[in-house]
């Protein structure tokens, strides 16, 4: 139709509601966030108005350092174990029939709309000594005894790729959906194995939708909040669980707000360099 | 290699099952244990969700609030999108953007943010305000789910109806709002699906006053296990798998997911 750009105070008024929410109920609250970060900590869990960079001067510390270091190393933990098995199996369904894609589009999408605190009680029923999986193992005979997986790094890792396999799935699908079957066709009948034609012409085609979604699972995974918790020890606890544990258990709110920015300010980054590497796919 | 692939799908989709499998078996012992495979048969856990008052209350929250915050992200998204289809002004993609920037941000974040914002301006622990932190939460859905819908709407069918002489608002109720419907609907089901399962929202701004289910299992497991909560888990998998499986039935999920120019 008619595209034209609005022109009276009416044609502005289907953005009133939209506008005003978003503005009052994000962008202001997430001003606040800020300001607070800001603010000085009093005894019992108040805070008073004042411009202060001791919340921020609190990430020089050793501990800091380490839950920072964690939640890195966990978050790319998860997002290079995700990918990897991630591209096979999303090349394979995009290339199966309709129906199939459409059970599977399915069962992903409700996995992921499991709730945390859902998929934590899973996992650590699974690891559990009475109810979980090494009481396969015994019976099968690979195990003396039932023992309890839990907590454990393993498990944490475990329940945390669980959670963000079929986001990365999802995350894959439109790329290779599109991906041009001619391209491995060609390879084929050239004589090249389907093995070789993924790894030759499939994986190098993809390269910036790859690192794109590395980054984008890597995003995801850091904002996991309950399964270092349910799962793990103190020490494989991340910036997430400790932001939340600040601003609810200790009730300081300026250092979980300057942690909060800090988490912004990194996934920030990370999205623009998504951005970028996906427009670097477009431009192609 | 089709046996191979096979194999693969089916590894896929053991590791996927298996927690959901054991989860189930557990929500059928016939005593309050965490056994499995099951001890004995009953179906009681489940009963408890909706006789135990607390679990019930609860499903109630939950339900409430899924439905009520899906219905304002709507709201919200239906006239942007509109908007932004049916005017020039790049400006007010930064507002496409907002919609986008809870979602995509860690959870954690966004939550923080109205928990600060609702106990500065003194509205701290309110039901209502659960219901406008996921609905700003969860605009994101409805948002994609419409633009795509409205970028699929032929143009000339509109340009014909205001040709007629048919103005904005006839055009939106008679042209407009029949094609993007199922996008409308499936914008709102993903929204309410998510919503129903959203734990650290909802637990930063009504925790302490009203517990939905995520919040009730999260307080119950700090207590011990009860078979309640696998009863829980696999309602809740059989809402999601049910919705989604809906709108895979009556519209096209490949598309909705970005399989867009796939017109095989």
């Amino acid at each position: 139709m008619r595209r034209e750009p609005p022109q009276r105070l009416a044609d502005y008024g289907p953005l009133f509601f939209p506008a005003g929410m978003l503005t009052v109920f994000f962008v202001v609250p997430f001003a606040t966030m800020i300001a607070v970060s800001f603010f000085q900590r009093e005894q019992g869990g108040f805070y008073t108005p004042a411009f202060v960079f001791d919340n921020y001067a609190r990430f020089l510390s050793m501990f800091f350092g380490k839950v920072l270091g964690f939640s890195l190393f966990l978050a790319v933990a998860v997002a290079i174990t995700c990918v990897v098995i991630g591209i096979p199996f999303t090349y394979l369904l995009s290339r199966s029939a309709r129906k199939i894609q459409v059970v599977w589009l399915v069962a992903l999408l409700s996995i992921l709309s499991l709730s945390e605190v859902m998929i934590g009680f899973a996992w650590s029923t699974l690891f559990s000594r009475t109810a979980g999986v090494t009481n396969l193992f015994v019976w099968l005979g690979l195990m003396a005894q039932p023992q309890a997986l839990t907590p454990s790094f393993g498990a944490v890792m475990t329940a945390m790729t669980y959670q963000a396999f079929p986001y990365t799935v999802l995350v894959l699908y439109p790329a290779l959906v599109r991906l041009d079957p001619t391209l491995t066709e060609a390879a084929r009948t050239l004589g090249a194995s389907p093995v070789k034609a993924f790894f030759t012409v499939v994986v190098p085609a993809l390269r910036n939708t790859i690192l794109a979604t590395l980054i984008m699972v890597f995003i995801f995974a850091l904002g996991s909040y309950l399964l270092p918790q349910l799962l793990g020890r103190p020490q494989h606890w991340t910036l997430s669980v400790l932001i939340t544990d600040q601003a609810i258990y200790q009730s300081n709110m300026p250092f979980a707000a300057a942690m909060a920015v800090f988490l912004v300010l990194v996934s920030l980054a990370l999205v623009g360099l998504a951005l970028y590497a996906g427009q670097q796919r477009q431009a192609k | 290699m089709t046996a191979l692939r096979r194999l693969f799908f089916f590894v896929v989709g053991l590791f996927l099952a298996l927690p959901l499998i054991v989860v189930a078996g557990v929500s059928i012992n016939a005593r309050q244990t965490l056994a499995f495979p099951p001890q004995g048969f009953s179906l009681s856990w489940y009963g408890q969700i909706f006789t135990n008052p607390e679990w019930r209350n609860a499903l109630v929250a939950s339900l409430t609030l899924a439905a009520s915050s899906a219905l304002l992200a709507l709201l919200i998204a239906l006239p942007l999108a509109w908007f932004l289809w049916r005017r020039i002004a790049p400006w007010a993609n930064i507002f496409q953007l907002l919609g986008v920037a809870p979602f995509t941000l860690p959870p954690v974040i966004t939550a923080l943010g109205l928990l600060t914002f609702w106990a500065t301006t003194g509205f701290y622990g309110q039901a209502w305000t659960a219901v406008i932190s996921h609905g700003i939460f969860f605009v994101t859905l409805p948002l994609v789910t419409l633009s795509l819908g409205f970028s699929a709407i032929d143009r000339s069918l509109v340009e014909a109806a205001a040709t007629m002489g048919a103005d904005d608002g006839k055009i939106f109720r008679t042209v407009v709002l029949p094609l993007i419907l199922p996008y409308l609907v499936s914008g709102y089901a993903f929204a309410f699906v998510l919503s129903l399962n959203e734990y650290i929202v909802a637990y930063m701004t009504v925790g302490f006053t009203m517990e939905t289910l995520p919040i009730k299992i999260f307080n119950a497991l700090r207590y011990g296990y009860t078979p309640t909560m696998a009863a829980v888990t696999v309602l809740f998998l059989v809402i999601a798998a049910v919705v989604f499986g809906l709108v895979a039935r009556f519209g096209d999920l490949p598309k909705l997911l970005g399989a867009m120019s796939d017109e095989r």
